[in-house]
């Protein structure tokens, strides 16, 4: 390692020299910070978008009945008289969906934090390869293009649901999101998982090959740990999406019938035979199941780092953490059927899938009840970050509960497709992996910016969005358990759902303050980029390397030699030393007072230089408190 | 600090003009509102929906009511086109732009009071004093707030949400499943309520400060083996519970599958079509191939199996029998769901489906249990499916095995007299064909 840290070194001067231009500052930028930088500003900015489609259909479903003009002025034929149209409607749902899952919780959390963190706390100059770190930006932004473009079209964006089932997604005469809408969907799709592919191979070849002196696997921050086991799912799961979307273009473009058989559509018999619908779901859900993990597992990462770090308090039962998170990448791969129980798919297979799936909330839990462990008796400081952290651990709690119902096959027969299933992934992949997105970016703003975020209307925008998130999800969960399906236009049309118009009224204003008070993040956020206060170097005297760094950004991290690593990330209120954190930087031989047998990792030198050291001044510091 | 951007000079007068504007603009907007409601009045009995706003609102209908007067004086639908190129929009502009200016008012005021606490804070510093809000200790008392709160609104969910309900499970397997569900709830809820109490409550407790140190305690191997182990009991204990129910459901042995009623549903845009097996209780072949704008199903009748098979508008079972639903679909995924039944099944175009269960209580004895005179069991689609998908219903009637009986006999066979006549002429000219090339090779 010391070898690489010199030829680093070497490499950076050289870099030092060459001229930037705007365009390759800011624009085609190869520095990981730049990049994290415009991961996090695509991915806020298509949040707001998707999260205005939600109030958009949320207004249909809230006042099914009332007409809201202005929509009819920006929409046109798709709100003609001012209420939005069926088609439409789906097409909302199934953009906000593809948006919130794929272009938000994957590239905006991992996109901007990976890219961000994984240099700067593992000591590195850069990414393993900037050139596809930069590629794997701009493949991105040109998916995200191209699916804001589908909403150009003619007949509309793609309105299949984000899961894009065949035959719906495959006919464009089923539905007229079908049509050009939903080739755009799989380019975009196809370019987004280029994207995802080529940050994850680098994001692992950087954490395995460019950890600076020192840095072992077991010293590594959680946060790398869940970016690291985050890409290797991706890597192993993308892929399969990849075929999967390839087979229905050749089936929607080129005449074949992978997905397509028996089908009559309004009368006209078509040629295909001997495909599966089912096939689509299973190759789907094989990289669709593992997303959700690759949505949470940076978003608790993140909320690992933040709680340690202001609760003054290291992380509790770091191995068991660790350990929690390679047990859900594994069992993350083996749970996809649970998505199929009532899909027709032989009942003895779904009961296997049942079981691997409640044995994924083992390490759930683990890593719940480790959290609580953390904050017990800490020394807590309310950051904005750590009241998102917080109201993460909350919603992962109640969501996660709810996994257990839809987990079990046979509750499953009844809450499938309903307004349970809504409920519970809002809460838990959703509502949680936005806030760990949001604490991260509260918590990592000094870093990325040299600022700091307003304090204040961080803990408005809390309230309001936590507050707001309960509101929207909770009640959904006993629609569901009514029998009330999802993607349903209007619950105006059967008797039984009518009970739950004033409920859906409710959501309805819960999701338009809960969206308008986003606003306050917004102006915050940008407001402190350009006039918010100068961060210092380690604002919230945190113990890893990129506090290290100085605040203002440059080509290679560190202007001198990359710090050694002495010693693991989480040394917070040790006992014996004088400052409640001690960096990773600092070694051990520094902090004599506080050092404890276990903390040598069995080198025996080492422990006996410590019991020196302990006998020599264990008398004046007996004397000194007498 | 960012507020003080918010109270720069240039920022003031600008937002001066702005509330000037906001006054002129709701004056409008009342103007605005007095034709709106003259107009109504004048339309009133045209439309119920049109009833004249108080405010002017984001969801006026004034558009509407120019529409509907257009509409009126020609006495035509043709004439909306023209009414529609004419739509005036300004109102709807008006009524945003001062929704969106009371927002922004809003934004204002709550600036003023980051203004005002910022500047508390200010003289407090000034003063030598030591900082005058403790926001870290606020936080604290705010979680355990929202705990106390939110502990209130789940509890009240679960009793006023949670009574709007169907807690009547209409088949046997039913209560299965609602048992299944009951242990797991409970479970689940005090898992809920404990973390939580755990959860903000230690925020509210330890909340910082600088004279006290957080206690260094990186792990408890005891500890993290207990909140492993136990989560995996529970977890082992609801699997096997959940899996013998699945099975129990799902896993239905040959000899009871022919016993039970066999009724056939399939999913097309928008509807369903329901064919009953008939005496032989088994319904005929079927080939999409057949599918003609008579032969819906394309059921294929040279499979005398078919002969019997009867068509039926709605879906009537008779009590206490075991039914076996086969369920197909022609175009694009649906999904029969029948929520009070605890049934539910995708139906797969080229992929026959089945869901075999046993109606447990008559639509009579639902209502009376469910105390809801107007109750009906209905089937629905719960995959989406298409721009009609919130809208594919059939009702479904349990009746006594008497009462069903009576109704089957009255619905009409597939196989009627038209069928039967071009099946004959079809016939004919195949026999004819027949006929001519045996001639031809002779």
């Amino acid at each position: 390692m010391a070898s690489t840290a010199i030829h680093d070194t070497a490499a950076h001067q050289d870099h030092g020299h060459h001229h930037e231009t705007f365009l390759t500052k800011y624009i085609f930028s190869q520095d990981h910070k730049m990049i994290a930088k415009q991961f996090l500003i695509t991915g806020i900015i298509m949040g707001v978008i998707a999260m205005f489609f939600s109030v958009l259909f949320r207004l249909q479903l809230g006042w099914p009945d009332k007409s809201f003009p202005i929509l009819e002025t920006f929409l046109g034929k798709w709100a003609e008289g001012g209420r939005i149209k069926p088609d439409f409607y789906l097409a909302l749902v199934t953009i906000h969906g593809t948006m919130m899952v794929f272009f938000v919780l994957t590239a905006g959390l991992s996109g901007t934090f990976s890219n961000l963190l994984i240099p700067l706390q593992l000591g590195a100059r850069d990414m393993a390869s900037p050139f596809l770190n930069m590629l794997s930006y701009w493949f991105f932004f040109l998916a995200c293009t191209i699916m804001m473009g589908s909403f150009f079209v003619e007949s509309g964006p793609a309105s299949a649901g984000w899961t894009i089932y065949p035959p719906l997604s495959a006919l464009p005469k089923a539905i007229a999101g079908s049509g050009l809408g939903m080739t755009l969907w799989l380019i975009s799709m196809t370019l987004f998982i280029a994207s995802s592919l080529i940050g994850a191979l680098n994001y692992i070849s950087t954490v395995l090959n460019m950890r600076t002196k020192g840095m072992d696997l077991w010293r590594m921050p959680l946060t790398i740990w869940a970016f690291f086991l985050t890409a290797i799912v991706g890597v192993l799961s993308f892929p399969v999406l990849v075929s999967a979307v390839v087979l229905l273009i050749f089936d929607r473009s080129f005449g074949t019938s992978f997905y397509l058989s028996d089908i009559v559509l309004q009368g006209q018999i078509l040629p295909n035979q001997g495909g599966s619908p089912i096939l689509w779901q299973h190759l789907f859900w094989f990289l669709g199941h593992p997303e959700v993990y690759i949505v949470l597992m940076p978003a608790l990462g993140i909320t690992s780092e933040v709680i340690a770090t202001n609760s003054r308090k290291p992380i509790f039962g770091y191995h068991a953490m660790v350990y929690s998170l390679i047990g859900i990448t594994v069992l993350s791969f083996i749970v996809w059927g649970h998505h199929m129980f009532v899909t027709g798919m032989n009942p003895f297979l779904g009961g296997v899938f049942m079981i691997t799936t409640l044995i994924i909330a083992v390490p759930s839990a683990v890593k719940t009840f480790n959290y609580l462990a953390t904050l017990w008796r800490g020394n807590i400081r309310f950051t904005p970050a750590m009241m998102f952290a917080i109201g993460l651990v909350s919603f992962f709690i109640s969501g996660g509960l709810t996994g257990i119902f839809l987990g079990n096959a046979a509750l499953d027969i009844n809450l499938h497709d309903t307004y349970f299933v809504v409920a519970h992934f809002h809460l838990v992949m959703g509502s949680a992996a936005i806030f760990g997105m949001l604490s991260g970016v509260y918590h990592w703003f000094p870093k990325m910016f040299g600022r700091m975020m307003d304090e204040k209307l961080g803990y408005l925008h809390f309230w309001l969005t936590f507050i707001g998130a309960y509101l929207v999800f909770f009640p959904m969960h006993f629609m569901g358990l009514d029998g009330v399906p999802r993607r349903y236009y209007a619950f105006t049309e059967f008797e039984f759902m009518k009970e739950w118009l004033t409920v859906n009224t409710f959501i309805s204003w819960a999701a338009i303050i809960a969206a308008l008070a986003q606003i306050a993040f917004l102006y915050n956020f940008f407001n402190s980029m350009f006039f918010g206060k100068k961060a210092p170097q380690n604002p919230w005297e945190s113990n890893t390397l990129e506090w290290t760094t100085p605040v203002e950004h440059l080509h290679g991290n560190w202007p001198g030699e990359i710090p050694t690593v002495h010693r693991w990330p989480y040394d917070y209120s040790k006992p014996g030393h004088d400052k409640d954190f001690i960096p990773q930087t600092t070694p051990f031989s520094e902090t004599m007072s506080s050092n404890l047998p276990h903390d040598f990792e069995g080198n025996v030198e080492a422990e006996q230089i410590q019991e020196k050291w302990v006998k020599e001044n264990k008398k004046p510091a007996a004397r000194q408190k007498a | 600090m960012s507020f003080r951007k918010v109270f720069s000079l240039p920022t003031f007068f600008s937002m001066m003009l702005l509330v000037a504007l906001l006054g002129t603009g709701f004056a409008q907007a009342q103007n605005q509102d007095s034709t709106a409601v003259s107009i109504t009045a004048a339309t009133d009995s045209a439309s119920a929906t049109t009833a004249g706003p108080k405010i002017p609102t984001l969801i006026s209908t004034d558009v509407d009511t120019t529409k509907l007067s257009w509409n009126l004086g020609d006495g035509q639908g043709n004439k909306v086109e023209i009414g529609k190129v004419e739509t005036d929009f300004s109102p709807a502009y008006k009524s945003f732009a001062y929704y969106a200016l009371l927002f922004f008012l809003f934004c204002v005021f709550i600036g003023i009071i980051g203004k005002a606490l910022r500047a508390y804070e200010l003289t407090r510093s000034i003063q030598g004093k030591s900082e005058g809000i403790n926001w870290n200790r606020i936080q604290g008392i705010l979680f355990a707030f929202a705990l106390l709160v939110g502990l209130y609104g789940a509890y009240w969910s679960y009793t006023n949400q949670g009574a709007m309900i169907n807690h009547t499970s209409g088949s046997v397997h039913g209560e299965r499943i609602d048992f299944m569900f009951n242990v797991t709830l409970v479970i689940t809820t005090i898992v809920f309520v404990i973390t939580h109490i755990l959860l903000f409550g230690f925020a509210y407790k330890y909340v910082g400060s600088e004279k006290r140190k957080a206690y260094y305690y990186p792990h408890n191997n005891a500890l993290e083996r207990l909140w492993t182990v136990v989560p995996a009991i529970v977890l082992t204990v609801l699997v096997l519970l959940g899996f013998f129910t699945w099975r129990g459901i799902t896993n239905i042995s040959e000899e009871d599958q022919k016993k039970a009623l066999s009724i056939e549903v399939t999913g097309e845009q928008f509807k369903w079509t329901v064919r009953y097996a008939g005496a032989d209780n088994q319904v005929g072949l079927r080939n999409y191939k057949l599918i003609t704008p008579t032969n819906n199903l394309g059921i294929d009748y040279r499979d005398q199996k078919s002969w019997d098979d009867k068509l039926a508008g709605e879906i009537v079972l008779p009590v206490s029998r075991s039914v076996r639903f086969t369920i197909g679909a022609k175009d694009v995924l649906h999904s029969f769901y029948i929520p009070e039944f605890r049934v539910q099944m995708n139906a797969v175009p080229g992929m026959p489906t089945s869901f075999q269960f046993t109606p447990k209580y008559t639509t009579e004895e639902m209502r009376e249990k469910t105390n809801n005179p107007g109750f009906d069991y209905v089937l629905l689609c719960a995959k989406i499916c298409g721009s009609g998908h919130y809208n594919m219903q059939v009702k479904v009637k349990v009746v006594s095995e008497q009462d069903y009986q009576t109704w089957l006999a009255q619905q009409p066979l597939y196989y009627n007299d038209d069928v039967k006549k071009e099946m004959q002429m079809a016939a004919q000219k195949a026999a004819a064909e027949t006929n001519k090339m045996a001639f031809n090779t002779k």
